[in-house]
Protein backbone atom coordinates (compact mmCIF):
# COMPACT_ATOMS: atom_id res chain seq x y z
CA UNK A 1 0.00 0.00 0.00
CA UNK A 2 2.54 2.51 1.32
CA UNK A 3 4.59 1.88 -2.15
CA UNK A 4 1.30 2.51 -4.19
CA UNK A 5 0.75 5.90 -2.30
CA UNK A 6 4.53 6.46 -2.95
CA UNK A 7 3.79 6.35 -7.02
CA UNK A 8 0.65 8.46 -6.61
CA UNK A 9 3.08 11.01 -4.87
CA UNK A 10 5.67 10.86 -7.63
CA UNK A 11 3.42 11.20 -10.35
CA UNK A 12 1.30 13.99 -9.00
CA UNK A 13 4.01 16.34 -7.42
CA UNK A 14 5.37 17.55 -10.37
CA UNK A 15 2.25 18.31 -11.51
CA UNK A 16 2.42 21.84 -9.50
CA UNK A 17 4.18 21.16 -6.76
CA UNK A 18 7.70 20.28 -8.34
CA UNK A 19 6.24 21.67 -12.12
CA UNK A 20 9.22 21.26 -14.49
CA UNK A 21 8.96 24.41 -15.55
CA UNK A 22 7.86 26.89 -13.51
CA UNK A 23 9.89 25.92 -10.54
CA UNK A 24 12.84 23.72 -11.81
CA UNK A 25 13.53 26.38 -14.76
CA UNK A 26 13.67 22.77 -17.13
CA UNK A 27 12.37 22.48 -20.94
CA UNK A 28 11.51 26.45 -21.25
CA UNK A 29 12.87 26.96 -24.84
CA UNK A 30 10.32 24.45 -26.28
CA UNK A 31 7.69 25.48 -24.04
CA UNK A 32 7.66 28.66 -25.63
CA UNK A 33 8.02 28.32 -29.04
CA UNK A 34 5.55 26.08 -29.87
CA UNK A 35 2.29 27.42 -27.82
CA UNK A 36 1.08 29.67 -30.63
CA UNK A 37 -1.81 27.38 -30.77
CA UNK A 38 -3.16 24.32 -29.28
CA UNK A 39 -2.75 21.69 -31.81
CA UNK A 40 1.12 22.38 -31.92
CA UNK A 41 1.39 22.69 -28.16
CA UNK A 42 -0.23 19.17 -27.58
CA UNK A 43 1.73 17.56 -30.19
CA UNK A 44 4.72 18.77 -28.61
CA UNK A 45 3.69 17.65 -25.45
CA UNK A 46 2.68 14.16 -26.51
CA UNK A 47 6.31 13.93 -28.10
CA UNK A 48 7.78 14.71 -25.03
CA UNK A 49 6.21 12.50 -22.20
CA UNK A 50 6.35 9.71 -25.32
CA UNK A 51 10.31 10.22 -25.60
CA UNK A 52 10.77 11.14 -22.00
CA UNK A 53 9.02 8.11 -20.38
CA UNK A 54 10.85 5.42 -22.71
CA UNK A 55 14.08 7.26 -22.22
CA UNK A 56 13.69 6.99 -18.77
CA UNK A 57 12.92 3.75 -18.70
CA UNK A 58 15.52 2.63 -21.08
CA UNK A 59 18.18 3.94 -18.86
CA UNK A 60 16.73 2.88 -15.93
CA UNK A 61 17.20 -0.51 -17.35
CA UNK A 62 20.55 0.21 -18.01
CA UNK A 63 21.77 2.11 -15.03
CA UNK A 64 23.92 -0.73 -13.04
CA UNK A 65 25.99 -1.47 -16.29
CA UNK A 66 26.67 2.47 -17.40
CA UNK A 67 30.44 3.75 -16.80
CA UNK A 68 30.05 6.84 -14.24
CA UNK A 69 32.33 8.86 -17.44
CA UNK A 70 30.65 7.85 -20.42
CA UNK A 71 27.30 8.12 -18.67
CA UNK A 72 26.05 11.76 -20.90
CA UNK A 73 27.09 10.75 -24.34
CA UNK A 74 25.09 7.38 -23.58
CA UNK A 75 22.01 9.01 -22.44
CA UNK A 76 22.07 12.07 -25.31
CA UNK A 77 22.65 8.79 -27.66
CA UNK A 78 19.90 7.10 -26.30
CA UNK A 79 17.69 9.98 -26.36
CA UNK A 80 18.51 11.63 -30.30
CA UNK A 81 17.60 7.88 -31.67
CA UNK A 82 14.07 7.88 -29.94
CA UNK A 83 13.93 11.92 -31.04
CA UNK A 84 14.81 10.88 -34.53
CA UNK A 85 12.02 7.96 -34.54
CA UNK A 86 9.06 10.71 -33.37
CA UNK A 87 10.17 12.85 -36.13
CA UNK A 88 10.23 10.42 -38.66
CA UNK A 89 6.62 9.53 -37.36
CA UNK A 90 4.98 12.97 -37.25
CA UNK A 91 6.71 13.39 -40.64
CA UNK A 92 5.10 10.63 -42.22
CA UNK A 93 1.67 10.60 -40.49
CA UNK A 94 1.13 14.22 -39.37
CA UNK A 95 2.78 16.78 -42.02
CA UNK A 96 1.44 19.72 -41.84
CA UNK A 97 1.65 19.57 -37.76
CA UNK A 98 5.61 18.65 -38.12
CA UNK A 99 6.06 21.29 -40.86
CA UNK A 100 4.43 23.91 -38.26
CA UNK A 101 6.91 22.40 -35.40
CA UNK A 102 10.21 23.00 -37.86
CA UNK A 103 13.13 21.95 -35.74
CA UNK A 104 12.08 22.00 -32.45
CA UNK A 105 11.24 18.49 -32.40
CA UNK A 106 14.59 17.55 -33.25
CA UNK A 107 15.61 20.09 -29.91
CA UNK A 108 13.72 17.80 -27.91
CA UNK A 109 16.74 16.04 -28.01
CA UNK A 110 18.72 18.84 -26.05
CA UNK A 111 15.60 19.57 -24.02
CA UNK A 112 17.15 20.31 -20.51
CA UNK A 113 13.91 18.41 -19.28
CA UNK A 114 15.07 14.99 -20.37
CA UNK A 115 18.13 14.94 -19.47
CA UNK A 116 17.68 16.52 -16.45
CA UNK A 117 15.06 13.65 -15.07
CA UNK A 118 17.44 10.86 -16.35
CA UNK A 119 20.16 12.58 -14.34
CA UNK A 120 18.46 13.14 -11.09
CA UNK A 121 15.99 10.39 -11.62
CA UNK A 122 15.67 7.36 -13.80
CA UNK A 123 20.04 6.94 -13.01
CA UNK A 124 18.99 5.83 -9.40
CA UNK A 125 15.61 4.02 -9.05
CA UNK A 126 13.73 1.17 -10.84
CA UNK A 127 12.30 1.25 -14.41
CA UNK A 128 8.63 1.34 -12.49
CA UNK A 129 9.66 4.52 -10.45
CA UNK A 130 11.14 6.03 -13.53
CA UNK A 131 9.01 5.83 -15.78
CA UNK A 132 5.96 7.72 -13.44
CA UNK A 133 8.14 10.18 -12.16
CA UNK A 134 9.02 10.66 -15.80
CA UNK A 135 5.17 10.65 -17.21
CA UNK A 136 4.56 13.18 -14.16
CA UNK A 137 7.03 15.70 -15.51
CA UNK A 138 5.67 15.37 -18.82
CA UNK A 139 2.60 16.09 -18.16
CA UNK A 140 3.31 18.91 -15.40
CA UNK A 141 5.24 20.31 -18.80
CA UNK A 142 2.04 19.57 -21.21
CA UNK A 143 -0.20 21.14 -18.48
CA UNK A 144 1.67 24.53 -18.91
CA UNK A 145 2.49 24.28 -22.89
CA UNK A 146 -1.62 23.57 -23.01
CA UNK A 147 -2.42 26.78 -20.80
CA UNK A 148 -0.12 28.74 -22.36
CA UNK A 149 -0.91 27.42 -25.75
CA UNK A 150 -4.97 27.68 -24.92
CA UNK A 151 -4.77 31.46 -24.03
CA UNK A 152 -2.54 32.66 -26.83
CA UNK A 153 -4.94 30.72 -29.34
CA UNK A 154 -7.96 31.95 -27.75
CA UNK A 155 -6.78 35.81 -27.60
CA UNK A 156 -4.19 36.07 -30.87
CA UNK A 157 -6.73 34.48 -32.80
CA UNK A 158 -9.88 34.22 -31.17
CA UNK A 159 -10.06 30.17 -32.04
CA UNK A 160 -9.50 27.02 -30.09
CA UNK A 161 -8.00 23.82 -31.73
CA UNK A 162 -8.57 25.91 -34.96
CA UNK A 163 -12.31 26.25 -33.96
CA UNK A 164 -13.67 29.70 -34.07
CA UNK A 165 -14.90 30.28 -30.37
CA UNK A 166 -14.79 34.20 -30.06
CA UNK A 167 -16.57 35.77 -33.10
CA UNK A 168 -14.26 38.21 -34.72
CA UNK A 169 -15.13 41.58 -35.54
CA UNK A 170 -14.05 41.23 -39.18
CA UNK A 171 -17.05 38.58 -39.32
CA UNK A 172 -19.40 40.56 -37.92
CA UNK A 173 -18.48 39.78 -34.44
CA UNK A 174 -17.14 41.70 -31.43
CA UNK A 175 -13.62 40.37 -30.85
CA UNK A 176 -10.49 42.08 -32.52
CA UNK A 177 -7.76 39.83 -32.07
CA UNK A 178 -4.48 40.59 -30.41
CA UNK A 179 -1.66 39.93 -32.66
CA UNK A 180 0.74 40.38 -30.21
CA UNK A 181 -0.42 37.18 -28.23
CA UNK A 182 1.04 35.35 -31.54
CA UNK A 183 4.77 37.29 -31.34
CA UNK A 184 7.24 36.09 -28.75
CA UNK A 185 7.27 38.97 -25.95
CA UNK A 186 3.67 38.38 -25.08
CA UNK A 187 4.92 33.96 -24.58
CA UNK A 188 7.57 35.41 -22.32
CA UNK A 189 4.87 37.82 -20.22
CA UNK A 190 2.21 35.71 -19.97
CA UNK A 191 4.56 32.66 -18.69
CA UNK A 192 6.25 35.48 -16.27
CA UNK A 193 2.46 35.71 -14.94
CA UNK A 194 1.83 32.13 -14.84
CA UNK A 195 5.04 31.80 -12.83
CA UNK A 196 4.00 34.66 -10.38
CA UNK A 197 0.22 33.26 -9.88
CA UNK A 198 1.61 29.67 -8.92
CA UNK A 199 4.24 31.04 -6.28
CA UNK A 200 1.08 33.46 -5.00
CA UNK A 201 -1.08 30.31 -4.57
CA UNK A 202 2.32 28.16 -3.20
CA UNK A 203 4.29 30.76 -1.06
CA UNK A 204 6.79 28.16 -0.07
CA UNK A 205 8.28 27.91 -4.10
CA UNK A 206 9.28 31.63 -3.78
CA UNK A 207 12.89 32.51 -4.09
CA UNK A 208 14.25 34.66 -1.31
CA UNK A 209 16.22 37.77 -1.69
CA UNK A 210 19.62 37.93 -2.40
CA UNK A 211 19.69 41.27 -0.43
CA UNK A 212 17.39 42.54 2.25
CA UNK A 213 16.62 46.04 2.47
CA UNK A 214 18.36 47.92 4.55
CA UNK A 215 17.52 48.92 8.34
CA UNK A 216 16.32 52.26 8.93
CA UNK A 217 18.23 53.15 12.42
CA UNK A 218 18.15 56.95 12.00
CA UNK A 219 14.23 57.28 14.02
CA UNK A 220 16.37 55.33 16.44
CA UNK A 221 18.78 57.85 17.40
CA UNK B 1 30.52 39.99 -48.46
CA UNK B 2 28.10 42.68 -48.16
CA UNK B 3 25.56 39.29 -48.43
CA UNK B 4 27.67 37.89 -45.65
CA UNK B 5 27.62 41.47 -43.56
CA UNK B 6 24.05 41.34 -43.60
CA UNK B 7 23.40 37.98 -43.02
CA UNK B 8 25.65 38.67 -39.93
CA UNK B 9 23.16 41.55 -38.47
CA UNK B 10 20.26 39.59 -39.13
CA UNK B 11 21.19 36.49 -37.41
CA UNK B 12 22.64 38.47 -34.29
CA UNK B 13 19.58 40.75 -34.20
CA UNK B 14 16.62 40.08 -36.25
CA UNK B 15 16.64 36.59 -35.63
CA UNK B 16 17.91 36.68 -32.02
CA UNK B 17 18.51 33.57 -30.90
CA UNK B 18 17.08 33.87 -27.32
CA UNK B 19 14.98 36.21 -27.69
CA UNK B 20 12.96 35.93 -30.64
CA UNK B 21 13.57 32.02 -31.57
CA UNK B 22 13.44 31.10 -27.76
CA UNK B 23 16.56 28.95 -28.41
CA UNK B 24 19.05 28.44 -25.23
CA UNK B 25 16.72 29.58 -22.59
CA UNK B 26 17.64 27.54 -19.88
CA UNK B 27 21.39 28.54 -19.43
CA UNK B 28 20.31 32.60 -20.48
CA UNK B 29 17.92 32.89 -17.40
CA UNK B 30 20.22 30.44 -14.96
CA UNK B 31 23.50 32.15 -15.74
CA UNK B 32 22.63 35.34 -16.35
CA UNK B 33 21.80 36.81 -12.48
CA UNK B 34 25.68 37.83 -12.34
CA UNK B 35 27.33 40.59 -15.20
CA UNK B 36 30.33 38.81 -15.18
CA UNK B 37 29.18 35.26 -15.79
CA UNK B 38 26.75 36.14 -18.36
CA UNK B 39 29.76 37.78 -20.42
CA UNK B 40 31.69 34.08 -19.94
CA UNK B 41 28.38 32.49 -21.15
CA UNK B 42 28.49 34.86 -24.29
CA UNK B 43 31.70 34.68 -25.27
CA UNK B 44 31.84 30.74 -24.93
CA UNK B 45 28.75 30.45 -27.30
CA UNK B 46 30.73 32.36 -29.53
CA UNK B 47 33.54 30.50 -29.95
CA UNK B 48 31.00 27.29 -29.87
CA UNK B 49 28.69 28.10 -32.74
CA UNK B 50 31.73 29.67 -34.79
CA UNK B 51 33.43 26.60 -34.76
CA UNK B 52 30.59 23.57 -34.93
CA UNK B 53 28.06 25.55 -37.18
CA UNK B 54 30.81 24.81 -40.25
CA UNK B 55 32.48 21.56 -38.97
CA UNK B 56 28.79 20.44 -38.99
CA UNK B 57 28.35 21.44 -42.65
CA UNK B 58 31.19 19.88 -43.54
CA UNK B 59 29.68 16.79 -42.12
CA UNK B 60 26.90 16.83 -43.67
CA UNK B 61 27.64 17.84 -47.07
CA UNK B 62 30.27 14.95 -46.87
CA UNK B 63 28.40 12.35 -45.72
CA UNK B 64 24.99 12.50 -44.73
CA UNK B 65 23.45 14.57 -47.47
CA UNK B 66 21.44 12.83 -50.18
CA UNK B 67 23.72 11.95 -52.76
CA UNK B 68 27.19 12.66 -51.04
CA UNK B 69 28.06 8.79 -51.38
CA UNK B 70 27.67 9.27 -55.52
CA UNK B 71 31.64 9.23 -56.05
CA UNK B 72 30.95 5.10 -54.01
CA UNK B 73 28.64 4.29 -56.62
CA UNK B 74 25.67 5.12 -54.11
CA UNK B 75 23.66 8.03 -55.49
CA UNK B 76 20.39 6.81 -53.96
CA UNK B 77 21.84 6.59 -49.94
CA UNK B 78 20.05 8.72 -48.29
CA UNK B 79 21.68 9.14 -44.82
CA UNK B 80 20.46 12.70 -43.31
CA UNK B 81 17.70 11.15 -41.32
CA UNK B 82 21.44 10.50 -39.06
CA UNK B 83 22.17 14.23 -39.22
CA UNK B 84 20.52 14.36 -35.18
CA UNK B 85 23.14 12.07 -33.44
CA UNK B 86 25.75 13.25 -35.90
CA UNK B 87 26.07 16.85 -34.82
CA UNK B 88 25.34 15.95 -30.94
CA UNK B 89 28.54 13.92 -31.38
CA UNK B 90 30.31 17.00 -33.12
CA UNK B 91 29.37 19.15 -30.83
CA UNK B 92 29.97 17.26 -27.54
CA UNK B 93 33.51 16.65 -28.97
CA UNK B 94 34.39 20.38 -30.40
CA UNK B 95 33.32 21.73 -26.28
CA UNK B 96 36.07 18.92 -25.22
CA UNK B 97 38.28 19.94 -27.81
CA UNK B 98 38.08 23.50 -27.11
CA UNK B 99 37.80 23.14 -23.08
CA UNK B 100 41.39 20.90 -23.80
CA UNK B 101 42.77 23.85 -26.29
CA UNK B 102 42.15 26.59 -23.93
CA UNK B 103 43.41 24.83 -20.75
CA UNK B 104 46.35 24.41 -22.47
CA UNK B 105 47.61 27.47 -24.41
CA UNK B 106 45.19 29.83 -22.89
CA UNK B 107 44.94 29.50 -19.26
CA UNK B 108 43.48 32.76 -18.32
CA UNK B 109 40.67 32.42 -20.46
CA UNK B 110 40.16 28.88 -19.46
CA UNK B 111 39.71 30.09 -15.89
CA UNK B 112 37.15 32.98 -16.38
CA UNK B 113 34.57 30.92 -18.43
CA UNK B 114 35.91 27.21 -18.59
CA UNK B 115 33.09 26.32 -16.06
CA UNK B 116 30.15 26.88 -19.01
CA UNK B 117 31.92 24.66 -21.41
CA UNK B 118 30.48 21.63 -20.84
CA UNK B 119 26.91 22.98 -20.02
CA UNK B 120 26.95 24.22 -23.41
CA UNK B 121 26.77 20.68 -25.00
CA UNK B 122 22.90 19.75 -23.95
CA UNK B 123 22.37 23.54 -25.13
CA UNK B 124 19.75 23.56 -27.68
CA UNK B 125 20.71 26.72 -29.26
CA UNK B 126 23.80 25.34 -30.17
CA UNK B 127 22.36 22.47 -31.92
CA UNK B 128 19.96 24.69 -33.47
CA UNK B 129 22.09 26.30 -35.05
CA UNK B 130 23.08 23.51 -37.32
CA UNK B 131 19.94 22.54 -37.58
CA UNK B 132 18.80 25.79 -39.07
CA UNK B 133 22.08 25.35 -40.80
CA UNK B 134 20.82 22.70 -42.75
CA UNK B 135 17.21 23.79 -42.97
CA UNK B 136 18.02 27.12 -45.06
CA UNK B 137 20.76 25.17 -47.22
CA UNK B 138 23.67 27.41 -46.43
CA UNK B 139 26.99 27.26 -48.20
CA UNK B 140 30.50 26.77 -45.95
CA UNK B 141 31.12 30.83 -45.45
CA UNK B 142 27.67 31.67 -44.85
CA UNK B 143 27.38 28.65 -42.33
CA UNK B 144 30.56 30.34 -40.36
CA UNK B 145 28.90 34.05 -40.82
CA UNK B 146 25.78 32.62 -39.25
CA UNK B 147 27.31 31.29 -36.76
CA UNK B 148 29.24 33.48 -35.54
CA UNK B 149 26.24 35.59 -36.07
CA UNK B 150 24.16 33.97 -33.64
CA UNK B 151 26.78 33.83 -30.79
CA UNK B 152 27.34 37.58 -31.28
CA UNK B 153 23.18 38.09 -30.65
CA UNK B 154 23.32 35.77 -27.78
CA UNK B 155 26.68 37.20 -26.24
CA UNK B 156 24.73 40.88 -26.60
CA UNK B 157 21.29 39.48 -25.04
CA UNK B 158 22.37 37.74 -22.44
CA UNK B 159 24.82 40.15 -21.12
CA UNK B 160 22.49 42.77 -21.21
CA UNK B 161 20.07 40.71 -19.25
CA UNK B 162 22.47 40.16 -16.82
CA UNK B 163 23.34 43.80 -16.45
CA UNK B 164 19.91 44.49 -15.30
CA UNK B 165 19.42 42.07 -13.10
CA UNK B 166 22.52 42.67 -10.99
CA UNK B 167 20.44 46.17 -10.43
CA UNK B 168 17.17 44.25 -9.80
CA UNK B 169 18.78 42.38 -6.85
CA UNK B 170 18.32 45.72 -4.96
CA UNK B 171 14.61 46.16 -5.86
CA UNK B 172 12.02 45.28 -3.69
CA UNK B 173 9.19 42.98 -5.28
CA UNK B 174 6.49 41.27 -5.13
CA UNK B 175 7.57 37.31 -3.33
CA UNK B 176 5.78 35.37 -6.14
CA UNK B 177 7.31 37.93 -8.75
CA UNK B 178 11.10 37.42 -7.42
CA UNK B 179 14.00 35.50 -9.46
CA UNK B 180 12.50 33.74 -12.80
CA UNK B 181 8.93 35.43 -12.81
CA UNK B 182 10.44 38.75 -12.98
CA UNK B 183 13.29 37.60 -15.03
CA UNK B 184 10.46 36.06 -18.01
CA UNK B 185 9.16 39.73 -17.55
CA UNK B 186 12.21 41.46 -18.47
CA UNK B 187 13.14 39.20 -21.40
CA UNK B 188 9.56 39.52 -22.69
CA UNK B 189 10.28 43.69 -22.71
CA UNK B 190 13.56 43.19 -24.31
CA UNK B 191 12.06 40.68 -27.03
CA UNK B 192 9.46 43.77 -27.77
CA UNK B 193 12.64 45.56 -28.36
CA UNK B 194 14.54 43.51 -30.35
CA UNK B 195 10.89 43.29 -32.73
CA UNK B 196 12.02 46.04 -34.03
CA UNK B 197 15.04 45.22 -36.03
CA UNK B 198 12.80 43.22 -37.49
CA UNK B 199 12.06 45.90 -39.65
CA UNK B 200 15.72 46.36 -40.58
CA UNK B 201 15.37 43.45 -42.19
CA UNK B 202 12.36 44.84 -44.38
CA UNK B 203 13.82 48.12 -45.08
CA UNK B 204 17.26 46.83 -46.46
Amino acid sequence: MAARVDLWTTLTEPLMRQNPVTLQILGICSALAVTTSLATALTMSVSLTVVLTLSAVAISLIRRHLPDTIRLIVQIVIVASLVIVIDQVLQAYFAEISRALSIYVSLITTNCLVLGRTEAYARHHAPLPAAVDAFGNGLGYSLILLVLGGLRELFGRGQLFGWQVLPLADAGGWFTPLSLMLLAPSAFFLLGGLVWAIRSLLPEQAEAPEHEPPVQTRAVE
Amino acid sequence: MTELWTLFLSAAFVDNMPLTLFLGLCTFLALSKRPESAIGLGIAMMGVLGVTVPLNWLIYQGVLAPGAWSWAGLPELDLSYLALIAFIGVIAASVQLLEMVLDRFFPAIHAAFGSFLPLLTVQCAILAGSLFMVDRSYTLAESAVFGLGSGFGFAIAVAMLGAIRSRLAYADLPNGLRGLGIAFVLTGLMSLGFASFAQMAVSQ
